[in-house]
């Protein structure tokens, strides 16, 4: 199998057509299986009451908020070692879905701060961080949004992204690094997570749909950034005229 | 190799000799925002104590993204800059010699104000020492990273108000760890875990950084 062949823009376009669909489905099935649980099957907290069920959201978002930077910076590191095109364009395509998601734990999280801290924010470790992580996603995307040459602006914001990736496991071990007021993660790969099984069902499915999210509207933006980049060759000329 | 560094750095340090006015913008408007903080929050002397130490490091902050854009600028409009990128010598020395050269015309003059304004603030002798310390540790970072903003808006519109949007997020370690120094003298909680940290921090961008800038360098010239 060569990966080659599905660098290539005219492979790329139609199968990201065809794939679409499906995560697209993925997603909404998953999100309506993750919200029943959340709001039907899941026990009320004995500590939090009804208000903790916000994390059925918060932590999905939370988690593809750093989860997106890392994929990005992975797609930037192949571009810049391999030169090719369609990395950047996936790293590009990402962006503003990452930066949507940490706005969205941000959000989320004063939500469930003023109930339960009496606060709509705090200026604790993982807080701050995932507003630093909103910051690097804002100055990728103003950096590339600045540069017209679509060359140079794949290359600069690929290297800014690297450069900020190193703040991720930054936010990822605030926790232990600074101590503050935000509870520990109370889910964790070593030992048993602390919460109900059913909470924790919940929470895996949202975050599942979470991502299939994510790949459908990558995709989506993948292709007409392709589009767009290469409105010049034959093969576009092709596909579109196919199109009724 | 040596040589090319020095040269670099003697280069910019002279051409900013000869340029005062552009070089004393930046050391004045550290003292500026410095001074507005007691106007805006009151003369307090523990409230001011208190916030000390985070004022000065923000404005030395502030002061260092003001001088960044003119890293490469100058030398990019009359063409120095991609001489210099021809040159057999490894990009990386350069913008390494432009990070000291920019530390040694802006951070340093940064280190020797600082204590006065910290006066201003009524900070403790000790504290004041603390500051200029870790100034002293943490203002070769500022440059450091700041060159590879700067090298990546170099010749873009708006370049100075986007530089400091790409590095403000980068610098906030440096931020945290030097005036969380000089927060550890006043409570007496210490301050070697944050001057560790900062030190590791410097390491890490003199590691790192000089490579970046390079490559951030050769994308937006070529």
């Amino acid at each position: 199998m060569n990966l080659y062949h599905y660098a290539s823009p005219s492979t790329f376009y139609p199968l990201a057509g065809k794939l679409i669909p499906w995560f697209a489905a993925l997603a909404f099935l998953l999100a309506i299986a993750g919200l029943y649980i959340s709001f039907f099957v899941a026990p009320t907290d004995f500590q939090q009451g009804e208000g903790y069920r916000i994390i059925f959201i918060h932590v999905p978002a939370a988690w593809m908020s750093m989860f997106i930077y890392v994929v990005m910076a992975f797609w930037s590191a192949i571009g810049l070692a391999w030169n090719t095109r369609l990395s950047f364009v996936m790293a590009r395509a990402l962006a503003p879905t990452g930066a949507m998601f940490t706005f969205v734990a941000l959000w989320t999280g004063a939500f469930w701060g003023k109930p339960m801290w009496g606060a709509w924010w705090v200026w604790d470790a993982r807080l701050t961080s995932e507003l630093i992580l909103l910051f690097l996603y804002v100055g990728v995307m103003a950096l590339q949004a600045a540069i017209d040459d679509p060359r140079r602006a794949d290359r600069a914001g690929a290297l800014l992204n690297l450069v900020g990736v190193i703040n991720v496991p930054i936010i990822y071990f605030s926790v232990k690094w600074w101590n503050t007021l935000h509870q520990g993660s109370s889910v964790s790969l070593t030992r048993a997570p602390s919460m109900a099984q059913t909470m924790l069902w919940g929470m895996l499915i949202m975050a599942l749909a979470a991502w299939m999210y994510t790949i459908a509207v990558a995709l989506a933006r993948a292709r007409t950034l392709v589009l767009e980049r290469e409105r010049q060759t034959e093969w576009v000329r092709a596909q579109l005229e196919g199109q009724p | 190799m040596l040589k090319f560094l020095f040269t670099v750095i003697r280069r910019d340090v002279l051409l900013a000799g000869r340029r005062r006015g552009d070089w004393l913008t930046a050391q004045f408007f550290f003292v500026m925002v410095v001074s507005m903080f007691p106007l805006g929050i009151g003369p307090e002397p523990g409230m001011l104590r208190t916030i000390g130490p985070g004022v000065v490091w923000v404005a030395a902050l502030l002061a260092s993204l003001l001088s960044l854009d003119r890293l490469f600028a100058d030398d990019y409009r009359d063409g120095t800059l991609e001489q210099m990128l021809l040159s057999p010598s490894p990009i990386a020395l350069l913008t390494l010699g432009k990070a000291i050269a920019h530390w040694i015309i802006n951070g340093i003059p940064l280190l020797l104000i600082a204590p006065l304004l910290g006066i201003q603030f009524n900070l403790p002798a000790e504290a004041l020492w603390m500051l200029v310390l870790s100034l002293a540790i943490g203002t070769p970072i500022l440059s450091l990273l700041g060159s590879i903003g700067a090298a990546l808006t170099l010749g873009l519109r708006g370049g100075g108000a986007l530089v400091t949007l790409l590095i403000m997020p980068l610098y906030v370690p440096a931020l945290i760890f030097g005036a969380g120094a000089v927060e550890g003298v006043l409570s007496g909680t210490g301050s070697e875990a944050h001057l560790s940290l900062l030190g590791a921090f410097l390491m890490m961008s003199l590691l790192l950084a000089p490579w970046v800038s390079a490559m951030a360098l050769r994308v937006s010239v070529e």
